[in-house]
């Protein structure tokens, strides 16, 4: 469904992505890992077009994404929850929500259906539905970042380290979320740090460094033969 | 004591219009980072639109109507034709691109409409006494109206649904776009939203002093006194501050000559820029 091709990337001067390639399924979840600043934010950027792209192709269901406007990929049924989550901190929970439920061809019962499916997975979200973004917690704003990615109905979702700096009741609740999203047939390429849940989550993973893609195994590998993941990752 | 009463209607009254005229500038600002130089030659194109369009229907509210809405398109052409090529550029060209169309706006003006200036007659006539002093009816329609455009405008961003998407561009265009919503045509909206409000205002103010090819220089001037006081891309500071800065001026128009109180805004201004250049009407930033 989503195939990067031999893809180079360029962050200003500085050569970034060099020849990745990977492929996410319809309905698969696929794990990223490796060390800080290796390039995995990078590849979720350059699928997003806020990486500039200097080689290779990244195609979506078939479709060369090159040339489709940033707020065209939305609508091909690409979500992005970025690292920093980036909710809009002045606008209430839930418009934020309504950033994407407010779009053009949906029907008032399919919007209210969607938001009542979000706020059943996230109920704290519909507590806090008339408060402002920025004043919510991290974890808060984590849920927030993909209940509003769901709002979408994406295809697939790109998640960039969604555990990072949360507590550990936090994260387990970000590792269901991740579960329910594949029982219900999201794709999802996860970018992770955390070792444990991207082997638990992901059907397969691939592992990066300087780059490039350096290894690629199905998790139940990975689990069986723990030493890739001490060359590549150190832990 | 009446005197100060007087003055202070009169600085509402100004605060009002000046307020409209700033509202469009800081939006524009807020969401694409865009000095417009441009703004108060668009309120004069407006009310030149308006002088004429009043001149052959005599319908005043259809001149305003007709003004903002042929002014808006032109914001939108504007935008699509000189600004929206110059995004992620230094913006430096952006500010001289404005000025660049400012210029071309007054000399369009003179060669349309002559140097002579034209009076908008007011739609509502008769004047109350105020005092010992007549005090026309008209301007306080105009304040009114004014605060029932800004307030139209605050609700539509509050609620609508464009109005959610012009915030969430302001706030994070990356983001904003991510989500779908498609910010390059935001952007010509925003634009030309804030075009009408400045070609309205035009409407609006041509009855108290007429309407000149030169009037847009002192609009965009005081605008951007009151935008920089109340807080850059910030609505609410700089219609806090368009009140603030014309009150001020109406009340020293008591001591020295109206002419001379125009001073005491520039000394806001200076005043602010050092003591807080982030603004009057804005929280402290942390």
């Amino acid at each position: 469904m989503l195939v990067l091709d031999n893809v180079d990337a360029h962050y200003g001067k500085s050569h970034v992505l060099h020849g990745v390639s990977i492929e996410v399924r319809a309905g698969e979840v696929v794990g990223l890992l490796g060390r800080n600043g290796v390039g995995k934010t990078t590849t979720l950027k350059a699928i997003m077009g806020m990486a500039r792209r200097t080689g290779g192709r990244i195609t979506f269901e078939g479709n060369d994404l090159h040339g489709v406007p940033p707020h065209g990929l939305a609508g091909l049924g690409i979500a992005w929850v970025p690292e920093e989550r980036r909710i809009f901190r002045l606008l209430t929970v839930l418009e934020n929500l309504r950033t994407g439920l407010d779009r053009p061809g949906i029907t008032p019962a399919r919007r209210e259906g969607l938001l009542e499916k979000v706020y059943a997975y996230f109920p704290i979200l519909r507590e806090r539905r008339n408060q402002a973004g920025g004043t919510l917690s991290g974890g808060e704003q984590q849920m927030l970042a993909i209940a509003r990615a769901m709002v979408l109905e994406p295809k697939i979702i790109l998640l960039d380290e969604p555990t990072e700096g949360l507590m550990p009741r936090m994260v387990a609740q970000i590792q269901e979320i991740v579960h329910a999203l594949h029982r219900d047939g999201v794709a999802i390429l996860l970018v992770e740090q955390n070792v444990p849940l991207t082997l638990d989550a992901a059907g397969r993973v691939y592992i990066m460094e300087k780059g490039t893609v350096r290894h690629h195994a199905s998790s139940a590998e990975l689990r069986a033969d723990q030493r890739v993941i001490h060359e590549y990752l150190g832990v | 004591m009446d005197q100060i009463l007087i003055q202070t209607l009169h600085g509402l009254v100004n605060g009002m219009v000046l307020a409209m005229v700033a509202s469009g500038l800081t939006l524009i600002f807020g969401i694409m980072d865009i000095v417009n130089f441009a703004h108060g030659d668009l309120l004069m194109l407006g009310a030149f639109v308006g002088a004429s369009v009043l001149g052959m229907t005599g319908n005043y509210w259809l001149a305003l109507l007709v003004a903002a809405i042929v002014i808006a398109l032109l914001g939108a052409v504007l935008q699509v034709t000189t600004l929206r090529p110059l995004i992620g550029r230094d913006p430096l060209t952006t500010i001289l691109a404005t000025f660049g169309v400012s210029l071309v706006v007054q000399k369009y003006a003179l060669w349309q409409w002559g140097p002579s200036v034209r009076q908008i007659s007011e739609p509502v006539h008769g004047d109350f006494t105020l005092f010992h002093l007549q005090y026309p009816w008209y301007r306080i329609v105009t304040a009114l109206l004014a605060g029932l455009i800004i307030g139209a405008l605050w609700l539509f961003l509050k609620y609508g649904k464009y109005g959610i998407w012009i915030r969430a561009t302001t706030q994070d265009r990356v983001m904003a776009q991510a989500m779908g919503i498609p910010v390059p045509l935001v952007y010509t909206a925003v634009f030309a939203i804030g075009s009408a409000m400045a070609a309205a205002s035009g409407v609006l103010f041509g009855p108290f002093a007429g309407v000149t090819q030169t009037m847009g220089f002192d609009f965009t001037l005081r605008a951007f006194i009151v935008v920089v006081v109340g807080g850059m891309g910030n609505l609410g500071g700089s219609i806090l501050a368009s009140i603030f800065v014309s009150l001020l001026e109406a009340y020293a128009a008591i001591v020295v000559s109206p002419a001379q109180a125009v001073i005491v805004s520039f000394i806001v201004l200076v005043l602010t820029m050092l003591f807080r250049p982030t603004g009057l009407f804005v929280p402290t930033p942390k």
